[in-house]
């Protein structure tokens, strides 16, 4: 009963939670706002009505998933005080900073520019009404880097001095906080990411109605946009991921260990990549594996006869450090989240090579399963994202600002674990019953096809649907 | 002037800014068993609100991040010490969101009513939840040495919060009325406005009970020359409405709601969150603040953005300064 109602575990299942939830959310939201501003420019550019009705389509789409990141949105912004309010205390003068600069500059820009975006088509001169399209998406992608800005310094704190006497960290430089190496490398993985997302989403909406072979004219666009989109940002995603390693070895040896279960220091061809191990669950002895030489070398510091420190080898000299205790994270999560990351992601981008070279000069294969693969191919790249998260946020354990304060020390020692239960519990419930919601409204929407618009005959100009809920 | 005490009015600042705009918006999603007849008549309703409710509610998210940034310890004691009643905001606010989006999705009726109290009861309850927060932060609350609240959820619900919660919810809901009145046409133009007269008789009652309440106890100049400019511009906006000038009517309801917040501010002033059981327990501006550098930095920011914001914020309400219509909302109903 006692170990049920642990604050600790519970905000930490609420936090885990919480924000991969959200985070469902965010990726598609900040793909599909450019996307959507991407095809308005087109027809702006081009006049071709086929490019507005794309627009409109995944606009829709784009809508009802953007509403779930904002109400949970809210919830991620109020939880590190409800929860954390010790780790809220410590990291405030530095970590409140990136949030508060992403409130002012980033989410009100969304908030209002989508509001005259849905309900300005004929309100609003045609590049005002684009204008506001684009002004959402750089919306989206501030926000971004600002929240990853603030995740950096958990995960290698910079711009900072310790103030024993209110025992908190103070900020020193703003300029440096928000260029620690971490975020810069981060912040081009998780956009880049999130566009293999959105492509992977038009991917499955395209699909589908092709493969009914119907909406030929705007689906064979669409589903080109998505499929070239998922093969260059795969590759950049890998390139920007490999950037990451470096920063992520540099400043987190610990975490490269733990994803590759190296327990002691190895060198060169020694520092094999395990592309798949058979073992214990806790990955501590092996049964069976496939590696491949050097490329654990080379991923961690791009050369053939480099070293990677074992997990033992830190281990110790953290405890030396910082005193006894363990400063390993769970060996398995990290193992298998890494790869699973990398599998997922470079499946989707495999799904889409496939893809381009079955429709090659414009061809459209007969057989069914080819399309249901393609339909059904939308969840790799987001399972992708969030297993990305998972191996880097439990990676930093049982850390939650990296060697400076324990995850233990930092949740609020106020709030029962009866409170933190009953809102675990309302927020799986609620959280549960509206991903059924979202999730039915959106294949409705697909489903539904691109809406129809005649230009008039004439002066080919269009007549928008004025939008009212 | 010193920047924690800048903070602590940029602060208020921006809760004025949630509750003026976003109060509106909870008052029109609590009138729709009010002044919602059919389906059409709700949709008007929620149009009004259509392309701005989302920008309102921003305001409470920068205001929370920017508690964050400028004094941590404040954001930190409340909003760890009044967790149950924000988790139930947060879940009204969830509920309401979605809604709004959500509703128009499907045309069964059935669907639409559940959604319809979604959106009623996601406006109601935080309208009623933030006047008792905020009128405990006044009256001060149990805190240890540490600053972290040990009261438990019942302490926050004695009278004066409640009175203070009745209070927010019938200031909003005479807004959010009054900006019906404002935003429509026709029928529910003249419903609205009658609503609003009725309504605003309750609220000048309660609210002028509760800042009666709230000078006698904490009362400074300050408080009570604020009060007294809330006091008039609710008379003031009754007067306007019964003679139909929406405009006025509307522009000194929000002069109210700003003038009560910021008098609120004025009450708690120099303290943040006192401490009810011990003064030496208390959070003050000066103990609850950041360093002088990232209040500077978060100081420039504003400065430059906050005016930007208004600007562009105002443009979208000046884009959608027409009446929504029944015709518009349903080109084949009538009226
Ligand atoms: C479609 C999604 C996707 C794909 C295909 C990849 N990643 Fe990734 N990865 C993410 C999505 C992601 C992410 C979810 O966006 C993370 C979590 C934190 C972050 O910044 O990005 C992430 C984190 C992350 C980290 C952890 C950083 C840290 O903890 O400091 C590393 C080292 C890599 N990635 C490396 C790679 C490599 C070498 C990849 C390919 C070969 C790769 N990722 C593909
Ligand atoms: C970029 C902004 C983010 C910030 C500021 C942030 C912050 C935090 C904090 C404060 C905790 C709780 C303390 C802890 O357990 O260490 C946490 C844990 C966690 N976060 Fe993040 N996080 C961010 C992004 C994400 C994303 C996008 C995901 C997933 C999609 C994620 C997944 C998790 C998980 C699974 C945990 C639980 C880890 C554990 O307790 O072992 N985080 N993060
Ligand atoms: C890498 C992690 C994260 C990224 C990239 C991110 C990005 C975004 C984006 C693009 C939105 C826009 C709305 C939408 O999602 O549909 C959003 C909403 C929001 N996010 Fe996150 N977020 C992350 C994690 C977090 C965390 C940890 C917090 C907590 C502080 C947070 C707070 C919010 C809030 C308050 C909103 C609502 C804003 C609005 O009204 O538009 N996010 N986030």
């Amino acid at each position: 009963m006692n170990d049920l109602l642990d604050p600790l575990l519970l905000a930490r299942w609420q936090f885990g939670l919480t924000t991969v939830y959200h985070f469902l959310f965010v990726p598609i939201t900040i793909g599909l706002a450019t996307s959507a501003a991407v095809f308005q420019t087109a027809w702006v550019r081009t006049g071709k009505v086929e490019y507005l009705r794309i627009t409109r389509f995944f606009g829709t789409i784009f809508l009802i998933n953007f509403a779930m990141g904002v109400v949970t949105g809210i919830v991620q912004e109020f939880q590190f005080g409800m929860n954390w309010s010790e780790y809220s205390r410590f990291v405030g003068d530095v970590f409140g900073a990136p949030l508060a600069l992403e409130g002012l500059l980033a989410f009100f820009l969304e908030a209002t520019f989508i509001g005259l975006w849905i309900f300005g088509w004929n309100r609003l001169p045609q590049k005002v009404h684009l204008a506001t399209i684009w002004a959402t998406a750089i919306g989206t992608i501030l926000s971004a880097y600002f929240i990853i800005a603030a995740n950096a310094f958990m995960q290698n704190p910079v711009a900072y001095r310790m103030n024993a006497e209110r025992g908190r960290a103070e900020l020193t430089d703003i300029w440096e906080l928000l260029t620690n190496p971490v975020a810069l490398a981060a912040f081009p993985h998780t956009i880049t990411a999130s566009f293999m997302v959105s492509s992977g989403l038009i991917i499955s909406a395209a699909a589908w109605h092709l493969a009914r072979n119907q909406h030929l004219d705007t689906m064979r666009p669409a589903l080109k946009f998505g499929l070239w989109g998922m093969v260059v940002w795969g590759a950049l995603t890998t390139i920007f991921g490999d950037q990451l390693s470096l920063a992520m070895v540099a400043t987190q040896p610990m975490k490269m260990a733990a994803a590759e279960a190296t327990y002691d220091t190895v060198c060169g061809a020694d520092a094999s990549f395990s592309l798949f191990t058979l073992g214990t669950p806790d990955g501590s002895s092996e049964l069976f594996s496939v590696r491949v030489p050097y490329l654990l070398s080379l991923l961690s510091t791009h050369s053939l006869d480099g070293c990677v420190e074992g997990i033992n080898q830190l281990q110790a000299e953290y405890t030396e450090l910082y005193g006894p205790g363990d400063y390993t994270p769970i060996i398995w999560v990290t193992y298998w989240a890494f790869r699973w990351m990398i599998g997922l992601g470079m499946l989707h981008v495999l799904v889409a090579v496939v893809g381009l070279w079955l429709t090659r000069g414009g061809r459209l294969p007969k057989q069914p399963w080819i399309w249901k693969a393609a339909v059904w191919s939308f969840p790799l790249s987001l399972g992708a994202m969030i297993v990305g998260w998972v191996f880097t946020e439990m990676g930093r354990q049982p850390w939650i600002v990296f060697k400076l304060l324990p995850t233990e020390s930092a949740v609020s020692p106020n709030v029962t674990g009866l409170e933190v239960l009953i809102s675990l519990v309302a927020f799986t419930l609620v959280y549960g019953a509206l991903a059924v919601v979202e999730f039915r409204l959106i294949v409705r929407a697909v489903q539904k096809g691109p809406p129809e618009i005649e230009p008039d005959p004439e002066s080919g100009e269009v007549e928008h649907v004025e939008t009212v809920y | 002037m010193d920047l924690a005490v800048l903070w602590f009015w940029i602060v208020a600042f921006m809760f004025v800014g949630y509750f003026v705009l976003d109060g509106f918006d909870f008052g029109v999603g609590m009138s729709l068993p009010f002044l919602g007849r059919d389906d059409t008549d709700r949709r008007v309703l929620i149009n009004t609100i259509g392309p701005v409710w989302d920008l309102n509610e921003t305001w409470v998210i920068v205001a929370g991040a920017s508690l964050f940034a400028a004094f941590p310890e404040w954001y930190a004691t409340l909003f760890s010490g009044f967790y149950l009643a924000l988790l139930v905001i947060l879940l009204a606010l969830i509920a309401r969101g979605v809604s709004f989006e959500y509703r128009h999705q499907r045309p069964e009726a059935e669907w639409k009513r559940r959604f319809d109290l979604m959106i009623i009861v996601g406006s109601a309850v935080p309208a009623l939840l933030w006047g008792v927060a905020f009128a405990n932060i006044v009256q001060g609350v149990p805190l240890d040495a540490d600053h972290n609240y040990i009261g438990t959820l019942f302490d926050l619900l004695n009278p004066y919060a409640l009175l203070g919660g009745l209070t927010t919810l019938l200031l909003f809901f005479t807004h959010g009325v009054v900006f019906v009145a404002l935003k429509t046409d026709g029928d529910i133009r003249r419903r609205a406005r009658r609503l609003a007269t009725r309504a605003g008789l309750a609220t000048i009652v309660v609210a002028a009970t509760f800042l009666v309440w709230t000078g006698f106890a904490h009362g400074t100049v300050w408080f009570w020359a604020l009060a007294a400019v809330a006091a008039l511009a609710l008379i003031g906006s009754w007067l306007a409405n019964a003679r139909g000038a929406e405009g006025v009517a509307f522009g000194l309801m929000a002069a109210t709601i700003g003038a009560a917040v910021f008098a609120l501010f004025a009450a708690l002033f120099p303290e943040v969150m006192p401490a009810s059981n011990d003064p030496a327990n208390s959070l003050t501006i000066e103990n609850a603040s950041s360093t002088p550098y990232t209040l500077t930095v978060m100081s420039w920011t504003a400065l430059i953005f906050l005016p930007l914001i208004l600007a562009y914020q105002g443009w979208t309400y000046w884009v959608f300064r027409k009446r929504v219509t029944r015709r518009q909302v349903d080109p084949a109903a009538v009226g």
